[in-house]
């Protein structure tokens, strides 16, 4: 037999970028514990359109945790109250019977509010363009072998590589700072060969568009870490310190 | 490019956290010749001599510009990253997990820190260093600086709030230390938990070495 629950939602609503929100609380009952967090909107989203009320905009794409669409600022938590999952993954056997849960958009500078839940993540995007990027001609194929990459380095890189994008770092951070994405994005590169050509000049230019876009200072809090549904780690951080030192002293 | 410790966020840090070992090398040297307190007025008076010696003096001014060189970047870093933080606040409030709650509050605790080394500054170095600086008319000397702390740290109002002081400036030091190294880029997975413990050990290290002196006079010890 399948389970159900009764929960209220208070739902962050903001008609645009300019306007000003607020909270409007919803009541939904027969929620399977089954269902995904998102589902769980487009149930509510259902009812609205029926009753010819606006429904409620988020942001979602893939739903199986890889595209970093989602987001969604869940009970104090971005991504919700489950460990290592983006919203889309969590489900709703996460929350009890009777709980209200506080659903808000991602808060930070860097990300203004588009409309309701949605924010506009772009800013990853313009730091990405300013560096994220390998620009050397490879040629055809080389062999796979042909460059050989320690096995620590390899995972390490991957490690780096399975950020997403999806701005969780950014949210959970008091600082509104975005090193653990572009630490991520820098790292990945300058541990393999293909990337440290321009590892300098990449880590500059990445820091100064992430500066120039009105992301904060990292203070070290480590919120990121614990909020990234992917895992990744603030060691990145400090490789990310180190380029990009290393790269200025050399000037 | 050369003005990076201005300009970018990384280079303010850095700034950050070469100033903040600085300190913490200053807060070292403080704690071992307060240690002499515990040898009676002669072996104080033999360090209170060293403290009167012209490379000192060529120190104090360092020593102020490090302090404050941190506060004034911390204040500037806080003005910067309340800004990033955007107008709206969460109304479910921040429930991740970080490093510990000395991460979240740096400011707070550095302006308390901050508030105790004013009364401090005007206890101790006001009567003392200040005085050699003015011309040393009203200067408390070597012979008679352990009389000027002994009286201070007998009074149990002066020493509990220094006692309370240390132990903000511990919390404020636990996560200062490793974060410093996290800063220079000396860190990694292996060396992060280890830089964590040695700070927190670190800390301990000064809190209690500082608080003994004061239990020490608070209990009529060194009469």
């Amino acid at each position: 037999m399948e389970k159900t629950i009764h929960i209220t939602l208070k739902i962050w609503r903001q008609k645009g970028p300019q306007a000003k929100g607020a909270f409007e609380t919803y009541q939904l009952n027969d929620i399977s514990i089954d269902s995904s967090f998102l589902e769980m909107l487009d149930i509510l989203n259902e009812r609205l359109i029926s009753e010819k009320k606006e429904p409620i905009v988020f942001d979602h794409d893939c739903r199986e945790g890889i595209c970093g669409m989602c987001s969604l600022y869940i009970n104090g938590h971005p991504h919700g109250p489950d460990e290592d999952v983006t919203t889309c993954q969590l489900h709703m056997r996460k929350f009890k019977d009777g709980e209200t849960i506080i659903v808000e958009p991602w808060r930070s500078r860097g990300f203004p509010v588009i409309k309701d839940l949605m924010v506009d993540r772009s800013a990853f995007d313009k730091i990405i363009q300013a560096g994220g990027f390998i620009s050397v001609t490879t040629g055809g194929v080389p062999d796979a072998n042909a460059i050989p990459i320690s096995k620590e380095k390899a995972d390490e890189a991957m490690d780096a590589a399975s950020c997403i994008g999806c701005g969780a770092c950014v949210a959970a951070c008091k600082n509104g700072s975005a090193m653990l994405f572009v630490a991520a994005k820098v790292s990945q590169l300058a541990l393999l060969p293909q990337g440290k050509m321009e590892a300098s000049s990449r880590a500059k230019a990445m820091v100064a568009k992430m500066d120039e876009l009105g992301f904060g200072n990292c203070t070290n809090t480590g919120a990121c870490e614990s909020e990234c549904p992917k895992n990744v780690s603030i060691s990145h951080i400090a490789r990310l310190n180190r380029e990009f030192l290393k790269a200025k002293f050399k000037d | 490019m050369k003005l990076f410790i201005i300009n970018s966020s990384i280079g303010r840090k850095l700034i950050m956290s070469l100033s903040g070992l600085f300190l913490f090398l200053f807060l070292t040297l403080h704690c071992f010749l307060n240690l002499f307190l515990l040898g009676g007025p002669s072996a104080y008076t033999a360090v209170n001599d060293i403290m009167e010696l012209p490379v000192v003096t060529i120190m104090v001014p360092i020593l102020a510009a490090g302090f404050v060189i941190h506060i004034l970047y911390a204040l500037w870093l806080y003005w910067q990253n309340y800004r990033a933080r955007g107008e709206v606040g969460y109304a479910s409030g921040k429930k991740s997990e970080t490093t510990s709650w000395a991460a979240r509050n740096m400011v707070i605790l550095g302006l308390i820190v901050l508030l105790f080394i004013v009364l401090h500054l005007t206890q101790f170095w006001a009567k003392m260093q200040l005085q050699s600086f003015l011309g040393g008319a009203n200067q408390v000397h070597a012979d008679q600086s352990y009389d000027l702390v002994a009286n201070q740290f007998r009074n149990p109002i002066v020493s509990i709030l220094y006692i309370i002081w240390y132990w903000v400036l511990w919390f404020h030091l636990t996560h200062g230390f490793w974060s410093a190294f996290q800063t220079i880029g000396i860190d990694n997975k292996k060396w992060q938990p280890r830089l964590q413990i040695i700070g927190i050990i670190y800390a301990t290290i000064l809190a209690v070495c500082f608080t003994s002196i004061n239990l020490y006079f608070l209990f009529g010890f060194g009469a």
